[in-house]
């Protein structure tokens, strides 16, 4: 069974459906035994990280999250991805999870081009930085669905997967230890989306 | 870069897709969960199902295809037609609908676009205006563009981003159905005002029409109907047309 973390973030009717149409089990969940006794967890999210950050620890979550992260895989997604990460520059100063070194900051001054539309937002290619067994069905250079206006930087030792926005190196995939995250949407990837989800529930 | 995205809209009333020409004798076509995998098949880079159905009924089916594409096709899914509250929202997107566009429900009550921005973000409100052009002017028209309201079509899209509007959806009654090409003057004036992503809708006739529209690039999307459905332009073979002319296609 993979666990959903259900703390009121999101639309998670694409994500369990993601993971049914690869057959397996999805529960979408705010229930420590059921983060515990999971295969794989997952930590959706969308919208601002501080307002989501309180959400999460409204839940009691946390401590557990932390404690299945040594045991088991977790992949974080979009804001999920970000929590994981030290800190968050998202309206203020906000703590992460500090599972993956790195922080998370405004994409908009760093980009080359002012012209260019923010959030990043549509079919970027991810570009393999390094090899996982994450990519074990993914083809480098194919094409996933991004939404945001946020990323995480100073992170490159876990970085998986790139993808190229305004003279910035986007980070697409993260690692480190049990910990992946994806700052794209695999559940609205298409195809190549599923084969993501396909080896993460197979980690 | 990101790539341009060609995107299938689907009209659904009763159940059923359907597409007229300027709006008017509306001709039943397919089965729209059947057209949802066959175009994401195809490579659609994602798919806006469009409810005209009037009744209750009606919307009963509509947001039961909606769940059914989205338990089995995981590209972005947008949903327009009849949304004028919260509420409607809501629905839609507890459907598996990614973004929710807004029209005439806009214009009947402005807020509703900040608010629902504040509640499910801005990438989620998609601004869509039927756009007519009335005495030089670029004018926004109402009710399946039945109606002028009077409201400048530029200032409207220049107000909307500001309220939270994350997309626009410009559709030209000029150029819509005629398959004479996308209305490129109109949605030149449009992109130099917002600096939010715009899909261009109403004129396409071929793949011609594709590669002229994005060597604009202020434009992010090409939006199409009836040439899609009757298979006079293939999605698979579009994409790869344009990527040989130089255009970012996700193939």
């Amino acid at each position: 069974m993979i666990a959903i973390v259900d703390y009121g973030v999101g639309n998670l009717f694409s994500l369990s459906s993601s993971l049914k149409a690869l057959g397996r089990t999805a529960e979408i969940t705010c229930d420590p035994a059921k983060l515990r006794t999971a295969d794989q967890i997952i930590l959706p999210g969308v919208g601002a990280f501080g307002d989501a950050r309180a959400k999460l620890d409204a839940t009691g979550l946390v401590p557990v999250l932390l404690e299945e992260a040594k045991r088991k895989p977790l992949l974080g997604i979009c804001l999920g991805m970000q929590m994981l990460f030290d800190k968050s520059f998202e309206y203020g100063e906000h703590p992460g999870l500090g599972l993956v070194p790195g922080e998370v900051a405004d994409l908009r001054p760093d980009l080359d081009d002012p012209a260019l539309k923010v959030p990043h937002m549509g079919w970027n290619s991810l570009e393999i930085v390094k090899d996982d067994p994450l990519f074990r069905y993914f083809q480098p250079g194919e094409y996933v669905y991004y939404v945001h206006s946020f990323y995480a930087k100073h992170c490159a030792e876990s970085t998986l997967g790139v993808s190229s926005y305004g003279g910035v190196s986007v980070t697409g995939v993260v690692r480190r230890g049990n910990v992946w995250g994806t700052q794209f949407h695999p559940e609205k990837s298409g195809d190549a989306g599923l084969r993501l989800l396909k080896a993460f529930a197979e980690l | 870069m990101l790539a341009k995205r060609i995107i299938p809209c689907l009209d659904v009333k009763d159940g059923r897709v359907v597409k007229g020409t300027n709006f008017q004798g509306l001709r039943d076509m397919a089965d729209p969960v059947e057209m949802a995998r066959f175009y994401n098949d195809s490579g659609a880079d994602e798919l806006v199902f469009y409810d005209i159905t009037a009744s209750a009924e009606g919307r009963g089916l509509f947001t039961d295809i909606l769940r059914r594409t989205a338990s089995e096709i995981f590209i972005p899914l947008t949903v327009g037609g009849g949304i004028r509250s919260l509420d409607d929202f809501d629905r839609v997107l507890k459907c598996g609908a990614d973004k929710v566009s807004v029209n005439s429900g806009a214009i009947a009550d402005p807020g509703i676009i900040g608010a629902a921005a504040k509640k499910y973000g801005n990438q989620c409100v998609v601004l869509s205006m039927d756009v007519k052009r009335v005495d030089g002017q670029f004018r926004v028209f109402a009710k399946g563009g039945r109606e002028d309201t009077g409201l400048d079509a530029m200032d409207w899209a220049v107000k909307g981003v500001a309220d939270g509007a994350g997309e626009i959806v410009l559709n030209s009654i000029d150029t819509d159905g005629v398959k004479g090409g996308f209305d490129l003057e109109m949605l030149d004036a449009l992109a130099a005002r917002v600096s939010v992503p715009i899909i261009a809708s109403g004129g396409a006739g071929n793949r011609e029409h594709f590669a002229e529209l994005f060597t604009h690039p202020g434009i992010d999307a090409g939006l199409a109907a009836s040439i899609f459905h009757t298979k006079q332009v293939d999605i698979k073979e579009l994409k790869q047309f344009l990527r040989e002319k130089g255009v970012e296609m996700r193939l």
